[in-house]
């Protein structure tokens, strides 16, 4: 059987190629002999009949060649000679090795790091069934304010939700889930804990396609409002309840109230994000008519297709029945359309554009640390003229000799690639920490997808560095080097002209860069020193939570609210303490849709006034030194039956009393017991989110009695704000022992986290711009070194002719400087088109800023100056009889 | 002797295989006996003698085993395997059916 014999052979000549070819030795030295023996019997001399054998023969090492070419696995024999050929030429100059290798390990690992990022935030399925049939619907209101990014996706009024799912069948179930958050209280002792929580339908995990780890997940009779059970999240369950399974069926305390256990979500669910910890029903602890409302917006609605329903038409069908419930309530904010996305966009659309930037910037390095390997191949190719022109001579063709000096960039590329794997897994790590609003489904992990990626990038970087300055080093120009005197060889011009001109590319993609990182930065800049309208030095803040349970009357939240101001206001080093709802700069909080009664009724289509909702004590303005502009502040007085005052914002004043005096008129808020608001104060404006427009807001008197979703205090203090910290929490615990804090944190830090984003995404491109600016500017040392080693010569003649020192100093500083000028003049005119694709992550800021360009500009210029410098003034001090004599 | 003429590869191939049908031969056997049979006018070099039949061997037209020589010393005798024997067939065929095409053009008279 042929086959057979053929997989004999083909095993053979793998593992004992070494006999082989000591047997084909053997076979063509008895074949000479035959023939030398037969010269012999024919007549001639011992030493004749060697030579006329020989003559005959051929080159041995030929023949020996030849044969061996037609063996199995030759593609193999051949590739490990060139990496052992290659291994050797890179040891023998370690140092340019080491540089490549550095060079490339730094660019592949901040590559392999963003990848790994971009995947598991934007590219990794969800970890439910089917995650491609799953979308959020939102609603669309049709004013111009619903157009900004961050709006046009609107929560879903419960109402609205219920209607959807009960007068529509294009989708296959629909389910919602709400905010919310509990104090966990110790069942033996334990420190009670404010967790955060959210409110699901009955038939969520069933949609998602998520089983119960442990018990089971809600049935539908548990999903009312006076429903009291709760699913635990893996992490909650392993970490509070120590794993333990008879956790089901026992009951916790939230918020003083029993709940039962009915069972355990699976390890990896995380939705939407790893801080919540409890699930309860969708309806449970609401108020019954609340879930009824069309003008309330606090749900989020995940719905699966149907097999052989478009998207369009499930959500015709649900843009339809949300129209007629629009004009049914033309009055009240009822969103006219619905919009719609997928999961995946949903959890990361606010890091989805600083994700990609970065990764182009990364790109850019890569590209840059590429350009800069080859640069430095192409100057080993010069010292390497003569090896290479003798290995032509010997009969190597092009294709050999350009396979051998890949082989040497692969090597180097994967030696950096390894290295650059290393780096990448401790990069990822700290990345993965230290950016706080990264939403990732199941955390970000290096695996095979990444490793192959790894591959990839190594492969292309090899190919791209190492592909020119092979050609380049072998094309016939190259063979001149063999010529005797070998002075000056149009070789060496085309190689200075390759290493200018990658130069050029090099400097503009790294000025790419550079003006990027400078947007960049002062966009954050001006970001971070934003005034928000209050003030944010030395000022503590804190949320709290009280628990209906034990505050649920207006005397009882109040005698809290009053002893607490009281005391803090009390310790030393406090100068002012504010209690209210969400503070400025911490988010939303909520707003909610008015009516001003003074003025006429709306007309149907017109859009219902709109504000941030507030409450504030009556001390709050003057502890966060927010300006009084009219009227007056809220007083102890204005409380429980007297609480119907409000204070306004001057956004508010400005936008829904143009030209008039707000106070004394009164707003009716449907939501706060359908009654009428008198407006006492107007007061200035604070930033809700820095970076955001300033939306108008209304405040409330806290000492109404509520609990309005829970609680912030600020204390301003005279120095370090966290020294008292400890303080007031004890404050707080004698207060009331049971009742948690959370987020303890000065208000520069709370703010510092919602520019979390911007601060990351500035300083990363910092980074990348600084590294590549290194590797431009060793890049641009290295090529005006080797030029003036090539012009060594010319300049002796031009110093022997009368050249002075400083001109010749000048003369090399120009013919290094070119380049650089050109890359910077490339780079400007490439970044002004590029950076407009950042336009929409920058603060108050151009792309066309021109002190960044300037400032750009200047930096390049100064480091390309400094880095010609030290070969130009070496150029300068050339002894001319020593340089005319070096050949 | 005349100048040797090229052989083609195949041609070659063909040759090495008929040459070894009556009995395994090593190497130099093989040239000097297509020398000879051919009255001189065909003479393998080496260069393409060697890369040859190792090329057979390795697609398994024939097989080697290092045995006693005439002379005494170890040679590597080269035979026929049945496979082998199935190609020079096919070989054969086709060469008399390409030498019969070119026969027929160059003697249109």
């Amino acid at each position: 059987m042929r086959w057979l014999a053929q997989l004999r052979m083909r095993i053979e000549m793998l593992f004992t190629r070494g006999n082989a070819a000591k047997s084909l030795d053997a076979e063509l030295r008895d074949h000479l002999e035959r023939q030398i023996a037969e010269n012999v019997a024919a007549g001639m001399s011992a030493e004749e009949a060697r030579y006329a054998a020989l003559q005959a023969f051929g080159n041995p090492a030929l023949v020996r060649d030849q044969a061996r070419a037609t063996w199995n696995w030759n593609w193999l024999e051949l590739m490990a000679r060139d990496v052992r050929y290659g291994v050797r030429t890179l040891m023998r100059t370690p140092g340019f090795s080491l540089i490549a290798i550095v060079v490339m390990a730094l660019c592949i690992g901040a590559t392999t790091s963003m990848f790994t990022i971009v995947r598991s935030v934007l590219l990794r399925p969800l970890p439910f069934r089917d995650p491609d049939r799953l979308v959020m619907i939102y609603e669309h209101f049709r004013d111009g304010r619903s157009n900004q990014e961050g709006f046009n996706y609107n929560p879903v009024a419960p109402g609205d939700f219920y209607d959807w799912r009960a007068q529509t069948h294009g989708f296959e179930d629909m389910a919602a889930t709400r905010y919310s958050q509990f104090n966990l209280t110790g069942e033996r002792g334990e420190l009670p804990e404010l967790v955060r929580a959210r409110g699901g339908s009955w038939n969520l995990f069933p949609l998602l396609g998520v089983q119960a780890a442990i018990g089971r997940t809600f049935a539908e009779s548990e999903d009312r409002p006076d429903g009291t059970v709760v699913m635990l999240s893996w992490n909650l369950f392993e970490r509070r309840f120590a794993g333990d399974p008879s956790i089901v069926g026992k009951q916790i305390h939230l918020d003083g109230k029993p709940y039962t256990v009915v069972g355990v979500l699976p390890k990896g669910f995380i939705y939407p994000d790893a801080k919540v910890q409890l699930w309860v029903t969708f309806a449970s602890g609401l108020p019954p008519d609340l879930l009824q409302h069309h003008d309330y917006h606090w749900a989020r609605v995940v719905a699966r297709l149907r097999p052989g329903v478009s998207l369009a038409s499930a959500l015709g069908q649900v843009g339809a029945v949300q129209y007629r419930l629009h004009m049914d309530n033309l009055h009240a904010p009822v969103a006219e359309d619905v919009a719609t996305r997928t999961m995946n966009e949903d959890l990361s659309w606010s890091v989805k554009k600083p994700l990609l930037i970065l990764l182009c910037a990364v790109g850019c390095m890569l590209l840059i640390g590429c350009l800069n390997v080859a640069n430095l191949l192409v100057a080993r190719g010069g010292a390497r003229q003569r090896e290479i022109a003798i290995r032509g001579a010997l009969g190597a063709r092009r294709s050999t000799l350009i396979r051998a000096q890949m082989t040497e960039s692969l090597l180097i590329c994967v030696a950096g690639g390894v290295g650059g794997m290393l780096l990448s897994l401790a990069a990822t790590k700290w990345i993965g920490s230290a950016w706080k609003n990264l939403p990732s489904a199941a955390g970000i992990h290096v695996d095979a997808v990444v490793l192959g990626f790894a591959s990839v990038v190594v492969i292309l970087a090899a190919l791209l560095a190492g592909l020119l300055p092979a050609i380049s080093s072998t094309g016939k120009a190259a063979f001149a080097a063999l010529q005797a005197s070998s002075r000056t060889t149009s070789g060496s011009l085309s190689r200075a002209m390759l290493r200018k001109t990658l130069l050029t590319v090099e400097i503009a993609v790294t000025v790419v860069l550079l003006v990027g990182a400078g947007l960049l930065l002062r966009s954050f800049e001006r970001l971070s020193t934003t005034d928000v309208g209050c003030v944010t030095d030395n000022v503590l803040t804190l949320d709290l939570s009280l628990p209906e349970q034990k505050y649920g009357t207006p005397e009882k939240a109040n005698a809290f609210y009053e002893s607490i101001l009281e005391r803090l206001r009390g310790l030393p080093g406090v100068r002012g303490v504010a209690l209210g709802t969400t503070l400025p700069g911490e988010g939303n909080g909520g707003d909610d849709s008015f009516t001003i009664k003074e003025h006429p009724a709306l007309k149907p289509g017109d859009v219902m006034p709109d504000a941030l909702t507030r409450w504030a004590d009556p001390g709050y303005f003057n502890a966060l030194q927010i300006p009084l502009l009219k009227g007056r502040f809220f007083t102890k007085d204005d409380r429980v039956d007297r609480s119907r005052k409000v204070i306004v914002s001057s956004q508010l004043a400005r936008q829904y009393f143009p030209g008039e005096d707000p106070i004394g008129q009164s707003i009716h808020v449907t939501a706060y017991n359908n009654s009428d608001y008198e407006i006492v104060g107007v007061v200035g404006d604070t930033l809700w989110r820095v970076g955001q427009p300033v939306l108008p807001a209304m405040y409330f008197p806290i000492l109404d009695g509520g609990i309005h979703n829970g609680q912030a205090l600020a204390i301003h203090t005279v120095s370090d704000p966290l020294a008292v910290s400890v303080q007031v929490q004890k404050q707080i615990a004698s207060l009331d022992p049971e009742l948690p804090v959370s987020n303890v944190q000065t208000m520069q830090q709370a703010i510092g986290d919602s520019l979390g984003n911007a601060r990351f995404s500035a300083t990363l491109v910092l980074g990348f711009a600084v590294l590549s600016l290194v590797l431009a500017s060793v890049g641009l040392y290295g090529v005006l070194s080797y030029l003036m080693t090539q012009r060594t010569t010319e300049l002796g003649v031009r110093m022997a002719l009368g050249a002075q020192r400083d001109q010749v100093l000048r003369l090399m500083l120009l013919d290094g400087l070119r380049p650089a000028i050109f890359g910077l003049a490339l780079g400007s005119a490439t970044s002004a088109g590029v950076t407009q694709l950042i336009q929409s992550m920058l603060y108050n800021t151009k792309p066309l800023d021109l002190a960044v360009y300037v400032a750009v500009t200047l930096t390049l210029l100064v480091v390309a100056t400094l880095a010609c410098m030290i070969p130009a003034w070496r150029a300068s001090r050339l002894d001319p009889m020593q340089a005319l004599r070096m050949e | 002797m005349g100048k040797p003429n090229d052989l083609v590869q195949g041609t070659l191939d063909l040759l090495i295989l008929k040459t070894l049908t009556l009995e395994a031969m090593h190497g130099w056997a093989i040239g000097k006996r297509i020398q000879q049979v051919s009255n001189e006018v065909l003479q393998v070099q080496q260069g393409s003698l060697y890369p040859a039949l190792h090329r057979l061997e390795q697609q398994g037209w024939i097989k080697a085993k290092w045995a006693e020589s005439e002379t005494g010393r170890q040679a590597k005798f080269y035979s026929l395997t049945a496979a082998g024997r199935k190609q020079l067939e096919a070989e054969t065929a086709s060469w008399n059916r390409l030498s019969a095409a070119i026969d027929l053009i160059v003697t249109e008279a």
